[in-house]
């Protein structure tokens, strides 16, 4: 949890994914409300970034997406919650949890042979 | 300051497909103020690197290092402890900084990261712009402070050529005639004598026609 999306940049969003996410949500305030004037502006911005990094890897680019939301939008968020979860469950496992499951699944034979 | 842009994805991770431990070596100086090679662009690369290549079944490790500048050797020394257990050092430095690290460490490949480009400004954010060429014999005092050297697509040193047209240069329409800019600011700090200054031809053997080139103070030796 940060305080707000501002601080967020690409590494930490890549970073999620190096650690074993298969979609990552952003939810920053409403753009125009944000409490230190651009944070959710810059997030955006760096958040279309990654998007196009996954993109350009392979990864899939719909695996990351930015939501603005007032913190009075409780159902809203939910909402929005279970669409991306949706959406990601429909795209599967990110290509590197399927390789790392593959390996994993490598290594469990070999410990069984 | 020295500007460069990043190399396309594709073309470093060819760069780097046969090696499956590297250093990824980012630089504090200029690249970092024109967001190309500092320590977030190590962040930003080393992780989508990773990434690429454990989806592609071909992990790799990278270790994340950004040094003071990589044109200066008190901090290239750093990294010698430790740079003969990698494979190859991928800089994201200016074209200086990643030959400094080849000539220092010269049992290990250096890989450029980003494409240098220019010495030039910062004209807002995300937007740079080349001003100087380092023609090693300034004209500013005589030019109004505008560089005909690198404002001028053609280098000319004594008014625009016939191609200047209401202020812009023949070569693209998105550049402004340096000259046009010159002979404007003259007129504007009342200088139009300096018009007249110029040396009847100026010498480029302190330029690149001269070959590489090295600066020596002896007061600082
Ligand atoms: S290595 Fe290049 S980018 Fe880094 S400080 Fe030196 S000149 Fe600037
Ligand atoms: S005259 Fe030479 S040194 Fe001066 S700004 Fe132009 S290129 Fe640079």
């Amino acid at each position: 949890m940060l305080p707000c999306t501002g601080r967020i940049d690409e590494s930490l969003l890549l970073k999620a994914f190096e650690n074993g996410a298969d979609g990552v949500m952003v939810v920053g305030c409403l753009e125009g409300d944000c409490h230190y004037v651009s944070g959710n502006i810059r997030a955006r911005a760096r958040v279309k970034r990654v998007y196009d990094i996954l993109d350009k890897i392979k990864i899939g680019p719909d695996r990351i997406r930015m939501y603005n939301l007032s913190a009075g939008e409780g159902s809203k968020f939910a909402a929005y919650a279970n669409e991306f979860v949706e959406r990601v469950r429909e795209l599967g496992q990110s290509p590197i949890n399927r390789v790392r499951a593959g390996q994993a699944h490598a290594v469990s034979q070999k410990e069984a042979t | 300051m020295i500007t460069g842009t990043p190399k396309p994805i594709e073309e470093i991770m060819e760069m780097i497909e046969s090696y499956d431990n590297i250093i990824l070596a980012g630089c504090h100086g200029c690249v970092t103020v024109c967001r190309v090679g500092g320590e977030k662009e190590v962040q930003v690369l080393a992780s989508t690197l990773r990434l690429a290549r454990e989806a592609s079944g071909k992990p790799i490790k990278i270790r994340e290092v950004s040094l003071e500048r990589q044109c200066d050797p008190e901090y290239v020394e750093q990294m010698r402890p430790y740079v003969e257990d990698y494979q190859a050092v991928l800089s994201i430095a200016c074209g200086a900084g990643i030959q400094f690290l080849a000539e220092k460490f010269t049992t290990t490949p250096l890989l450029p990261g980003i494409n240098t480009g220019f010495l030039g400004v910062t004209e807002r954010q995300g937007e740079w712009a080349e001003r100087c060429q380092g023609c090693g014999d300034c004209v500013l005092h005589l030019t109004g402070g505008i560089c005909p050297v690198t404002r001028c697509a053609k280098s000319l040193f004594h008014g625009p050529c016939g191609g200047s047209v209401q202020g812009i240069c023949e070569v693209d329409k998105s550049v402004k005639c340096g000259w046009q800019l010159i002979i404007d600011r003259l007129k504007a700090l009342d200088q139009m004598d300096n018009y007249t200054k110029f040396k009847p031809f100026k010498g480029w053997s302190s330029a690149r026609d001269g070959g590489p080139r090295r600066i020596i103070r002896e007061d600082m030796i």
